[in-house]
């Protein structure tokens, strides 16, 4: 809102590392509230997650996860619209992947499933937001609504579909079949072996998201199209004057959205599990929202957020395993945290550092 | 398809099932409610799943260390207010996106239920198992029992009125009671005209913001009663995850009702028996369509509200300051 009075330096890199340190600061209220010690969780969380190879690998494929998560709810937000259904379009574009690989890896190699699988992902994952995209764009109804909804849709679809349909015969498991080889993306620890990276399922899905960062940058800053996204996001009004159609931007943004979003099932169902299953995005759908927030809707900034974000799975696994007293729950609790500061509150320090730089240059106006 | 309706008929008009239909509607009722006072004064609230379920964890733990019901209902009802006012501090005093609030709380009070429940029973993140003193049991209803031998009535009365817990009576109240209030109070004039134009309100020398917080407090209040529904009066203790979605069907259900309180009611209904068949019909056919799978029901309450949002079954349109945090002067 009163964006552009602070230094850049501030409004980019300040108050996103003071609301992180707020999040922080509750985080450790809670841990003391367990009867742990805060500095020593801390420790154990840093070093589990880049103190070594393998926990440096697990911190970037999950950070592979949020990147595809939160580039989907980042374009989405420079149309001025908040996608929240990430969840669900990244559920159902497994689905898309899901099948791809079932169809075609016992006949070719990876690298001819790998395309389809994209292109499924993708295409699965955007059809998921085309029923809110539509709605939103002729009917008015919010994107925000019928995206929980289609998030709850698409899980009973998606059991419906692997209890009843993809199941392997003769098994219980809601479960497809493992993926042979032409199924399987390769795992980085055997293309580079001298990362030692130990058993970290990082894979190639990594390469496909910094991929889909550029992507994001040249469609958003360098791109016809972007730049009448992002014209439609800071003025409707504007945007429609200039003749830019609001249903095509409203349907088209949130096609690319859910598409991204989509893709998140290649690092999982591709790259990691091998087979297609019940909740495999297990929330990474909405932290997309919080590395969004965080990264400001920037690729750099969610590579940045995602790291972050991979660094809290991975050694919120490692503290939980060290401290049995901080289950891996105490991660949901920090992205709450986060989302809560960095989200929700990112204007509370504002107002406060405007009036601390504003007296520092000019104090008079202050005093008037 | 006589067979298909007649067996329909016999599973909805079936008292088994509509006094299932009445517990299974009662806390996503508490929860509309409690959206409806937030949504209607112009704030959005997608956390109504969080406060549920942190009220559920807190009510299921003062309950089991306390023995005491009352306590529990106390402390699920302080916990959602708190919440409710972290919500309302977001959106109202520091301006921030209402939906990212709502979204934290969700991601909140998910981790911390299961933390704390974990540091403080061990017991795999649930609180201990209920007495019978520290739940809310089944309340009967004066003359249920000289009502009886009555055919028909003295059945109804008997099984569909009396015999629940004292929070699904404290829930159909809620409904005339809050119509009162956002209809024929000072009070609900002006919270519904603060959530449609909020400068008007402020011109008439009102306070937004403080209208705003009584707003989210009473959906506190309601919440934490969904919540404490749910751990301590139809189960006997908190579990992990226990509100299910259900939020986010109170929430489909007061958009249903378009914004209104007895249409919430019977939307709320409405959802309950869908569930309520849905556990009857499990696995079994329905003459003339087979076996439903019981996704298609827990699916059919998020279907028919977008189908309503689409604009097919009336329109439903919010609050027009929905959302939208209140700037008194032009920056």
């Amino acid at each position: 809102m009163t964006r552009g009075k602070l230094p850049r330096w501030v409004d980019y890199g300040l108050i996103p590392v003071m609301n992180l340190a707020a999040a922080f600061l509750v985080a450790g209220l809670v841990v003391l509230l367990i009867g742990e010690n805060p500095l020593e969780a801390v420790r154990i969380l840093i070093y589990g997650s880049l103190g070594f190879g393998e926990g440096i690998g697990f911190t970037l494929f999950y950070a592979t996860n949020f990147i595809f998560t939160g580039l989907a709810v980042a374009v989405a937000f420079h149309a001025g619209l908040f996608n929240i259904g990430g969840e669900g379009q990244a559920y159902v574009g497994g689905l898309g992947v899901g099948l791809a690989c079932l169809a075609l890896d016992r006949f070719v190699p990876w690298w001819v499933t790998f395309p389809v699988a994209v292109a499924g992902g993708a295409v699965f994952g955007a059809a998921w937001a085309l029923v809110p995209a539509y709605l939103q764009a002729r009917r008015g109804s919010h994107v925000v609504i019928t995206t929980i909804m289609f998030n709850f849709i698409a899980s009973s679809l998606m059991v419906y579909l692997l209890v009843n349909v993809l199941a392997k015969p003769g098994s219980m498991q809601p479960e497809t079949r493992n993926f042979e080889a032409g199924g399987q993306l390769p795992l980085i620890r055997d293309l580079l072996p001298g990362l030692d990276l130990g058993q970290a399922p990082l894979n190639l899905a990594f390469v496909l998201a910094l991929a889909a960062c550029l992507f994001v940058w040249v469609l958003i800053w360098r791109s016809r199209l972007g730049y009448e996204i992002r014209t439609f996001g800071a003025n409707q009004s504007a945007a429609i004057y200039a003749g830019i159609s609001p249903v095509r931007i409203t349907i088209v943004t949130m096609l690319i959205s859910g598409g991204l979003a989509g893709l998140m099932a290649i690092n999982e169902v591709m790259g990691s599990q091998t087979r297609l299953l019940l909740e495999f995005t297990a929330g990474y759908g909405f932290v997309g929202i919080a590395v969004a927030l965080m990264g400001r809707a920037h690729p750099v900034g969610i590579i940045l957020a995602s790291i972050l974000f991979g660094m809290l799975y991975q050694g919120g696994a490692e503290l939980a395993f060290e401290k049995p007293a901080i289950t891996r729950d105490m991660i949901v609790v920090i992205q709450g945290l986060v989302i809560l500061f960095a989200g929700a509150l990112e204007h509370l320090f504002r107002p406060w550092l405007e009036r601390l730089f504003a007296s520092g240059h000019v104090p008079e106006a202050q005093a008037a | 398809m006589l067979d298909f309706l007649s067996a329909i008929f016999a599973i909805i008009f079936n008292l088994s099932t509509l006094d299932a239909a009445v517990r299974l509607s009662t806390p996503l009722l508490l929860a509309a409610l409690a959206g409806l006072f937030s949504e209607r004064s112009g704030i959005f609230d997608i956390g109504l799943e969080g406060k549920m379920l942190a009220a559920a964890f807190a009510a299921g733990a003062a309950a089991g260390v306390t023995g005491s019901a009352w306590l529990g209902l106390a402390a699920g009802v302080v916990i959602s207010i708190a919440l409710a006012l972290v919500h309302g501090f977001a959106s109202i005093t520091a301006r921030g996106n209402q939906i990212v609030s709502g979204v934290a709380i969700n991601f909140f009070a998910a981790g911390l239920t299961v933390l704390l429940g974990q540091a403080w029973f061990h017991q795999g993140g649930r609180t201990p198992q209920l007495g019978p003193g520290a739940r809310f049991g089944e309340v009967d209803l004066p003359g249920a029992d000289v009502l009886k031998d009555v055919p028909v009535i003295g059945d109804i009365y008997n099984h569909l009125v009396s015999g629940h817990n004292i929070l699904v009576y404290a829930a159909f109240l809620a409904v005339p009671f809050s119509w009162w209030v956002l209809y024929r109070t000072r009070f609900g004039l002006r919270l519904r005209a603060v959530g449609e134009n909020p400068a008007a309100v402020d011109t008439a020398g009102i306070s937004v913001a403080w209208l705003r917080y009584r707003a989210v407090i009473c959906t506190g209040i309601l919440c934490g009663l969904a919540g404490t529904y749910l751990s301590i009066a139809q189960s006997a203790g908190f579990n992990r995850d226990m509100t299910a979605g259900r939020g986010f069907i109170a929430l489909a259900a007061l958009i249903f009702a378009k914004w209104k309180p007895v249409p919430a009611m019977f939307a709320c209904l409405l959802f309950g028996m869908l569930d309520a068949v849905a556990i009857r019909l499990q696995g079994q056919a329905i003459p003339g369509v087979g076996v439903v799978p019981v996704q298609f029901f827990q699916a059919l309450p998020y279907i028919l509200t977008v189908i309503l949002l689409a604009g097919f079954i009336g329109k439903a349109i919010p609050p027009k300051a929905g959302g939208v945090a209140y700037v008194k002067e032009r920056t």
